[in-house]
């Protein structure tokens, strides 16, 4: 056994997948970022928020003024620099640590796939990216043609482990025979050409629901086996750009169809670097670069239990909701960070009320004051930001000079085409309680049942 | 391989096509007519509540002419009669803030209802505009200070140093400029209404009802916002929520009810925004009311939500009935009986998440206009 895993880490590999990840990983991440900028999102979702909703434990991470288009900044010119292989591990270093920080900043504008970009660069700051086609070749005059295979394995470990959870997590009844929640998404893009009849029938949602599911948990195995890797690609081009034409996912496609690119031989990498090779044909380096056959990870012995620790954890995560007694879906306790994907449909209605303890006398908060409307609609299906807004209510009116402070919650929530069913017990004083990863209490229980994983 | 697999997928999506398409044949779901539900609104409601409030600020302007020109109490009670069928005809388009209205004024929520009903109305900024004679009605700092409510401390109100409504019109040191301030405010209601109006007659109408795109801009999710919140802020808050003191920790304000001068309106006021929200409601025409179009009441029967549809409807009617019981003016029941505006309050409030949890969720309308990624 020993002696086997030694072999594996021993195998050796093409550099050239990594190196053409690297730098479709890069460019991706500049596009995100430059749209997110030019769509005027940072001064929608950083800037102009009186309020944040950070995250637990993290709580000094929130956006710096005007400094966040700096932020940014920097982040894309990582990304850039990521690209191009320029400096590679202070860029991808910087471009995990800005990225991470970016999205830690405010979780109402929390996606599965920021968290996705979050951890494979994580990832990538310790894997030789930079060893083939890189201009830190140029730097240091020296190129690597093989690097251990684990490195590009990690990658690829990573990408199933996304794709299996969201496919084991559409196990349930809900997706499964209910359809829910495309039933209600996609009739409402009735308006699509050639498609728009379609998307209003039954059949169409089950069918669009079976084949998710096992889309998810079959596409690392199909992209893993040669034999199937081009029909398996064929189907990840098909499925994302599907899903790009029926739903609002920005850049998670594109994303997720360059990262299945690692999936394949290093031939196929080789003809996209020719691509780039014939593109900068110009900026043939004039010095000759030394070829050294083969990389060796001198620090090997520090960087595998950290990765061997990052994917227990990965592993993990995912069912750390079995931890709390009720509902996932309603309560939601457990279930960021775990690859679920498009699972829930919430709409909630979360109103305020102050009451002076000592009086009885009460006002009601209008939302609006202190949020925005994207805040507002987060906040109002999600108890930890219930809880959240509510202790900071608290301390603003406290500071307004009102005292003692009781806050109450009349709040609503419908979940996956149910009727909406009150969330929050509207009888315990939100000021008494705090944020913790014990089970919340406060929350009504599910009147329905969720069958499934 | 790869056309085997192909070949397989294929059959697989025919085989499920067959199996479940009968079910759906059955249930005749061939898609729902945003159309007609937007043409049923546009022209069995939303046009025929312009055009009758259109007559009725004529009838208004009128009124205010033959008063302006001969001024005496019983012209004024006539302008108030004529006041007040203007101020009911306007309880059926407050909602309607949607085309050219949404952005005539520099308010993005609240659109031309500024130019008409923005209470309670700021009488300072109308005394010292008669006597100065320096006032803008476009400005934001006067948006409190014109339509209804202006009219209506002018007509019902009485001035600082006033014995009676009619003074300032007569012995008041200013009356001239209360006259003019009455012309003014007239003037005002009605050049921004012909906008509105004409905009729906001569272009909007076409282009509210093909707009059936299913995108925050399209037609059906604009007039289901515009709806939710007239309830939520036009009707439940303003009319009942704030003078009841719902917002305020208890203290009451029976000075912020709506037509508060001539103050014993405002609950036929407020049944009328209540009639006219259950009537959008159910798609009954305005013009011949037995009749009934399709509506967000017919969306919800075609998407299997006939019990929601019920319970919002019931939850109304209730609404009504107690607000029935009310005193005719809101300013009266909240000074004897405050608990029984903050029953009526508690009502219309369950109704708040009927509409904006349960039919939201249905209809899958976009609620909030922020165009950002999901995943």
């Amino acid at each position: 056994m020993k002696y086997q895993i030694q072999k594996y880490l021993n195998l050796k590999t093409s550099a050239a997948p990594l190196a053409v990840c690297r730098i479709g990983f890069g460019l991706m991440m500049l596009i995100s970022i430059i749209r997110f900028w030019t769509y005027g999102w940072i001064e929608k979702l950083y800037i102009n928020p009186k309020f944040h909703f950070t995250y637990y434990g993290f709580d000094w991470i929130k956006p710096i003024g005007n400094y966040t288009y700096i932020l940014f900044a920097i982040c894309g010119l990582a990304a850039l620099f990521v690209a191009m292989g320029l400096k590679y591990r202070i860029a991808i270093i910087t471009f995990f640590l800005s990225f991470t920080y970016i999205e830690l900043m405010d979780k109402t504008t929390y996606l599965n796939h920021y968290y996705f970009i979050s951890m494979l660069s994580f990832l990538m700051c310790f894997l030789p990216a930079n060893a083939y086609y890189s201009v830190d070749n140029l730097i240091r005059k020296k190129q690597y043609n093989q690097i251990p295979r684990w490195t590009i394995d990690s990658i690829k470990l990573l990408i199933s482990i996304v794709y299996f959870c969201a496919g084991l997590a559409k196990i349930n009844s809900d997706w499964l025979f209910k359809a829910m929640p495309l039933k209600i998404w996609l009739p409402s893009k009735y308006d699509l050409p050639f498609i728009g009849e379609t998307l209003m029938q039954h059949w169409f949602h089950v069918a669009m629901s079976w084949s998710g599911m096992l889309y998810d948990l079959m596409i690392p195995f199909l992209l893993l086996f040669r034999k199937t890797r081009i029909f398996a690609f064929v189907l990840v081009v098909f499925f994302h750009l599907f899903t790009r034409v029926l739903f609002p996912i920005g850049m998670f496609p594109y994303v997720m169809i360059v990262s299945a690119l690692i999936f394949f031989d290093a031939n196929i990498h080789e003809r996209i670097l020719n691509l780039f090779r014939r593109l900068f044909k110009r900026f043939k380096p004039k010095s000759e670069i030394t070829k050294i056959e083969t990389l060796t990870i001198s620090n090997r012995k520090i960087i595998l239990p950290i990765l061997i620790l990052f994917f227990s954890i990965q592993f993990i995560l995912p069912w750390r909701y079995l931890w709390y007694p009720n509902e996932l879906f309603w309560t939601e306790e457990g279930y960021r960070f775990s690859w679920r994907v498009m699972l829930i449909e919430k709409t909630g209605y979360a109103e305020f009320k102050v009451v002076d303890g000592k009086t009885g006398q009460f006002f009601l908060v209008d939302n609006s004051d202190f949020l925005t409307p994207f805040q507002e609609k987060e906040m109002s299906t999600q108890p930890d930001f219930i809880l959240q807004y509510a202790n900071y209510l608290e301390q603003h009116f406290e500071s307004q000079g009102h005292q003692n402070i009781e806050i109450y919650v009349d709040s609503f929530v419908a979940l996956n085409g149910r009727r909406s069913q009150r969330y929050i017990d509207p009888k315990v004083d939100l000021t008494k309680e705090k944020e913790t990863f014990k089970p919340k209490n406060w929350i009504l229980p599910f009147k329905d049942e969720i069958k499934g994983l | 391989m790869f056309k085997k697999a192909i070949l397989l997928v294929a059959i697989v999506f025919v085989a499920i096509a067959c199996t479940s398409s009968d079910d759906s044949n059955d249930n005749g779901n061939d898609g729902f007519d945003r159309e007609a539900l937007l043409t049923n609104y546009a022209d069995n409601i939303i046009i025929p509540a312009l055009e009758n409030f259109e007559s009725k600020l004529a009838a208004m302007d009128i009124a205010r002419e033959n008063f302006v020109n001969d001024i005496n109490q019983t012209n004024l009670d006539l302008l108030s009669e004529a006041w007040l069928d203007a101020y009911k005809a306007w309880q059926f388009v407050e909602m309607f803030n949607i085309g050219l209205a949404e952005t005539l004024s520099a308010d993005e929520n609240d659109g031309f209802v500024v130019f008409f009903n923005r209470y309670p109305v700021t009488v300072s900024d109308i005394e010292t505009g008669a006597e100065s004679g320096n006032y803008d009605l476009n400005s934001i700092n006067y948006y409190d200070a014109q339509g209804f409510p202006a009219l209506d401390f002018l007509i019902h109100g009485v001035a600082d140093a006033d014995a009676s409504s009619l003074d300032k019109f007569t012995t008041n040191v200013h009356n001239l400029g209360y006259i003019d301030y009455l012309n003014n405010v007239q003037l005002q209601m009605n050049s921004k209404f012909s906008l509105v109006i004409n905009d729906w007659q001569v272009a909007y109408r076409d282009e509210f009802i093909s707009n059936t795109s299913s995108s925050v801009t399209g037609s059906f999710n604009k007039i289901v916002n515009d709806y939710i919140y007239y309830y939520e802020k036009g009707l439940r808050a303003n009319k009942i929520g704030t003078p009841a003191g719902n917002f305020s920790a208890g203290n009451t304000f029976p000075e912020k009810v709506e037509a508060f001068y001539k103050n014993d309106v405002s609950r036929e006021l407020a049944l009328l925004g209540l009639e006219a929200i259950q009537k959008v409601f159910n798609g009954q025409s305005l013009v011949d009311a037995s009749t009934s179009g399709v509506s967000f009441a017919s969306y919800l029967d075609y998407l299997e939500s006939s019990d929601l549809k019920n319970d919002t409807n019931a939850q109304f009617e209730a609404a009504k009935q107690k607000i029935q019981t009310l005193n005719p003016s809101f300013s009266q029941q909240v000074i004897n009986d405050n608990t029984q505006m903050t029953q009526a309050y508690d009502l219309l409030q369950q109704a708040v998440v009927l509409l904006k949890v349960d039919m939201v969720s249905v209809f899958d309308v976009q609620v909030d206009f922020t165009d950002s990624d999901g995943d």
